[in-house]
């Protein structure tokens, strides 16, 4: 309804792993650390779980950036699935780059259970970066937008 | 069509003081599926989850979705509700409209706008949630417990004590371990011997654990609860039932130039030996390496001598299959090779011996009955220099790279012994830094420099040669900046310590996680610090990491509760969120197995008709009594043929889309 | 603190001073001990501290043997002798700086000289 006339505001897809940055995230809200609400988190078991084609269908579906966050590395509660993540993502990158997407718009970051700030703060900074990129266009399936 | 019902909650003023709670639920009506959306104060009340009860009663709901706090506080509470009235607790999903939303944003607009994607985005998972049913395997009340050391001794005595079953598996002749070697141990000086042998004699005396010694595990299979191994009882040529522990074998055995393997080769054995006196079980044992009759058919002395009838050269190594519930890996620890470190001349002097050599020469069951003299000519010595570090905290590759953590102590220990005994002998301790953490151990050291006069000097030894009979010991002295030269009779090496040479090879066979140095990794390295991270093994002792006597029986108890923890329960209830992969889409590359953290994916040949003919295909199966959930192999599988139960691709692509609508 | 000098000795040496975990066993092992007015570990320590100058205005550079004994037994892959080495580049990278010229080795050479110190003092002095 109001759409029209409405400041442009980001979206953006956290996939957050269950036992460290989802309660890192529980944590920044528990200490009343604000960030952005264009911000919204999905959970997963462990930052492996994350396969490139959710990123691939957010950007699809018009999302303008997609972080991950997972516990530090050494520290997953699966001993080796954010060493996954990371060399997953590290590939997903580069796709990325060929299909013209910015570097900017994914991004990978280690949030433990205790670091609420840093959440934020990692969220923050994102969202202030993917501002700055502005609107995604590339990869977006026009079917999807009425 | 599924009907899914809404619950908004206030919180109190948590949720609702940001988050304006009507328009949410005015928003979340108009959705199609949702039947029922009601708000409350507090959800997670009696009231509240009467509420759930009722609704999901009355309008038959096929999902449920609760706007409310952090699903780590309360999922667990609304899911019993839902299970209360019928509906399969997993087709609960929990909106996080407090934590991540109420508690972070000020602007009520913009919150409320949040709370409804997020509301909308639980309604598009929990319309794809399939009914999910946590699996069940029944738990083997028998524990293995690998290693006969002081940590191996203490787990299985405790979960004995439990009243469970315990099996320990020895490859040496008797159960004892490093412990059984020691003089004294620190820092009380309590003889080693004297509190090690009766927790020996309990395990022998105990109707629950069963020594399997002189054997090894050469197989295991299976999974927590349900361990299936083979173990190998080397033939020891005696039989253990006759033997009477007499020893008069081993006086009339003519063979005796094997190297003495408990006294750290100081001396020489018989081909048919008891290890040590207080040795459990107290049973003879032929070395087929130095027997003259296995060798050479020519003896049998032993045989005739045996008034029990014991010997038996015909005995051939006997495979026992035995089943467990959980196992204890208590591998323990050896000293490392010192041949690299060819500067400090252990290779070449007789006197330079390792601090594992020095305990047995100053203990009393030792090859010299405790008196301390230079291995060489037999002199006494008057002059003992202590080296520590050698091999460890360095990054050569004959180094460690962790520090060994007990040289500290029982170097203090070893240098405070021989100035008591021999207060006319100059004792050097040359350290880089000394460590001694731990309880009354600062303290202890400190005695060994200021009560004891050891001469403690920052520095360490660079060359030691030997000269006319006595060892020239070329040092550094760091804090007065000199190079020392020092004639020293006797020179010990605090060498470092590392996994046993088997760990490697059980860690395979346990499938259980290993780091680059070959000690067991735990599960959490805080909060799990005794279990491995495949379920149903457990770490006691050195195996996990360098500890000291203290440490390793703590950590042996801790090992043992939690077997027993496991052990009491008669089936295990899985987490039902686990891999489940598609048999028709399955192309058998084995690439989720690789990734699989848990060894929880084995592949199996499958009949499958196709096109009415029967083909053989080999596909991936998944043990869910194994499988943790994390979702590794999902992703690996190039085929898309593995799946998460709980957080299966197609609900995340939902949640994906909703957010982004 | 110099900390450029520093940077620039670790480059040249390509090793890296934080390793060294202030053993001594470089000192213990070094045959030329009483002759170096910096020892191996000074060296090290020095260097961490960035006070570069003061080991390249001393003789030490150069009554360093490059036995590379040190270097064999450092633990912790510092390998003074390649930092002193470092140093002595440092100084004699300067134009003069090098207090022997190459031609005045052949004058000095001693004919009872075993062939590895010549080979040494080439490294040493040339460049």
């Amino acid at each position: 309804m109001q759409v029209e006339n409405k400041e442009w505001k980001p979206k953006i897809v956290a996939f957050c792993c269950n036992w460290c940055s989802y309660a890192g995230a529980d944590l920044a809200g528990s200490s009343r650390l604000s960030y952005p609400a264009e911000v919204k988190i999905i959970r997963i078991p462990c930052s492996c779980r994350l396969n490139p084609t959710f990123i691939l269908k957010a950007f699809q579906r018009g999302a303008d950036g997609v972080i991950l966050c997972g516990c530090h590395p050494g520290d997953c509660h699966y001993t080796s699935g954010n060493y996954f993540a990371r060399r997953r993502m590290t590939t997903l990158f580069s796709m990325l780059n060929y299909l013209g997407i910015e570097k900017g718009r994914t991004r990978v970051e280690w949030v433990s259970a205790a670091e609420g700030a840093r959440f934020s703060q990692v969220m923050n900074d994102f969202v202030k970066s993917i501002t700055e990129l502005g609107e995604n266009r590339k990869l977006e399936d026009l079917r999807c937008k009425e | 069509m599924k009907k899914i019902g809404v619950f908004v909650c206030w919180c109190g003023t948590n949720i609702a003081a940001t988050v304006d709670v009507k328009a949410v639920v005015d928003a979340i009506k108009r959705e199609p599926n949702v039947v029922f959306c009601e708000d409350y104060q507090y959800m997670c009340s009696e009231i509240g989850q009467n509420k759930i009860i009722n609704a999901i009663k009355d309008c038959k709901l096929d999902g449920v979705v609760m706007c409310t706090c952090s699903p780590r506080m309360h999922e667990a509470t609304f899911r019993k509700a839902a299970e209360k009235a019928g509906l399969n607790p997993y087709l609960v999903e929990v909106a996080n409209i407090r934590e991540q939303c109420s508690w972070i944003h000020k602007d009520i607009k913009e919150a409320t706008e949040k709370a409804i994607v997020l509301a909308r985005t639980a309604i598009a998972k929990v319309l794809l949630n399939a009914p999910l049913y946590a699996g069940e395997t029944p738990v083997i009340k028998r524990a293995l417990v690998i290693g006969g050391g002081i940590a191996g001794i203490q787990s299985a005595l405790d979960i004995a004590d439990a009243g469970f079953e315990v099996d320990i598996v020895e490859k040496k002749p008797s159960i004892g371990g490093k412990m059984s070697q020691l003089d004294k141990t620190f820092p009380t000086l309590d003889c080693s011997a004297c509190i090690l042998t009766p927790k020996m004699v309990d395990v022998s005396a105990s109707d629950k654990i069963n020594i399997f010694a002189y054997s090894e595990v050469e197989e295991v299979k299976g999974f927590v609860g349900n361990f299936h191994a083979k173990i190998r009882k080397k033939a020891r040529y005696v039989d253990t039932t006759k033997c009477t522990g007499c020893k008069a074998c081993m006086e009339k055995c003519p063979s005796r130039k094997t190297p003495n393997e408990f006294n750290q080769g100081l001396n020489n054995r018989t081909a048919i030996y008891i290890p040590f006196a207080q040795a459990v079980p107290n049973v003879a044992t032929i070395d087929p390496e130095a027997c003259l009759k296995l060798k050479t058919d020519k003896c049998g002395l032993c045989s005739k001598i045996c008034s029990a009838g014991a010997i038996d050269y015909e005995q051939k190594d006997e495979i026992v299959e035995r089943e467990y519930g959980a196992i204890v890996v208590a591998t323990g620890y050896n000293v490392i090779n010192l041949d690299h470190f060819n500067e400090l001349g252990y290779s070449d002097c007789k006197d330079v011996i390792t601090s594992l050599e020095f305990e047995r020469l100053t203990n009393a069951a030792g090859p010299t009955a405790g008196h301390l003299v230079c291995p060489s000519d037999g002199r006494e010595p008057k002059t003992i220099v202590f080296v520590q570090c050698v091999g460890s905290r360095g990054l050569r590759p004959c180094d460690k790279p962790y520090c060994s953590k007990i040289c500290c102590m029982y170097t203090a220990k070893h240098a405070m012994l021989l100035r008591e005994k021999h207060p006319e002998t100059d004792v050097y301790v040359f350290y880089i830094d000394v460590r001694t953490p731990g309880k009354n151990y600062d303290e202890f050291y400190r005695r060994a420099v200021e009560q004891y006069g050891v001469h403690y000097i920052k520095g360490q030894v660079g060359k030691v040669v030997e000269k006319d009979g006595h060892l020239e010991v070329q040092a550094s002295d760091l804090l007065t900046n000199e190079q020392l030269h020092i004639n020293a009779d006797l020179v010990v090496l605090a060498a470092a310590i590392q996994p046993d040479d088997t760990a490697r090879k059980i860690g395979t066979m346990l499938t259980a996680s290993m780091d680059t140095n070959d000690f067991f990794t735990e599960a959490h390295a805080k909060l799990r610090p005794v279990e491995s991270p495949t379920a149903g093994i457990f770490l006691s002792g050195v195996c996990q990491g360098p500890k000291d006597i203290p440490e390793t029986v703590a950590q042996a108890g801790a090992a043992a509760v939690k077997v027993i923890g496991l052990l009491s329960k008669d089936k295990l209830k899985g987490n039902p969120c686990v891999a489940i992969p598609n048999e028709n889409m399955c192309n058998g590359c084995s690439l989720c197995a690789t990734v699989c953290p848990y060894g929880a994916i084995t592949y199996v040949d499958k009949e499958f008709r196709v096109m009415g003919k029967t083909v053989v295909r080999r596909v991936s199966q998944v043990n869910e009594a194994i499988c943790q959930g994390c979702g590794a192999c999902t992703v690996a599988c190039m085929s898309g043929a593995m799946d998460l139960k709980g957080f299966d691709n197609k609900s995340i692509m939902a949640e994906v889309e909703a957010i982004c609508k | 603190m110099d900390m450029e000098l520093r940077r620039r000795v670790e480059e040249i040496s390509g090793v890296s001073v934080l390793k060294c975990m202030r053993c001594g066993k470089c000192s213990a092992t070094c045959p030329n001990y009483d002759e170096m007015e910096y020892r191996p570990h000074e060296f090290v320590y020095l260097v961490e501290k960035g006070e570069v100058e003061k080991l390249a205005e001393s003789k030490s550079i150069f009554t360093c043997l490059s036995c590379m004994a040190c270097v064999e037994r450092c633990p912790r892959q510092v390998e003074p002798a390649k930092i002193i080495e470092a140093v002595k580049l440092i100084k004699i990278r300067k134009q003069g700086e090098n207090h022997l010229k190459p031609e005045q080795v052949a004058e000095n050479l001693d004919p009872e000289l075993p062939a590895q110190a010549i080979t040494s003092a080439f490294r040493k002095y040339s460049k």
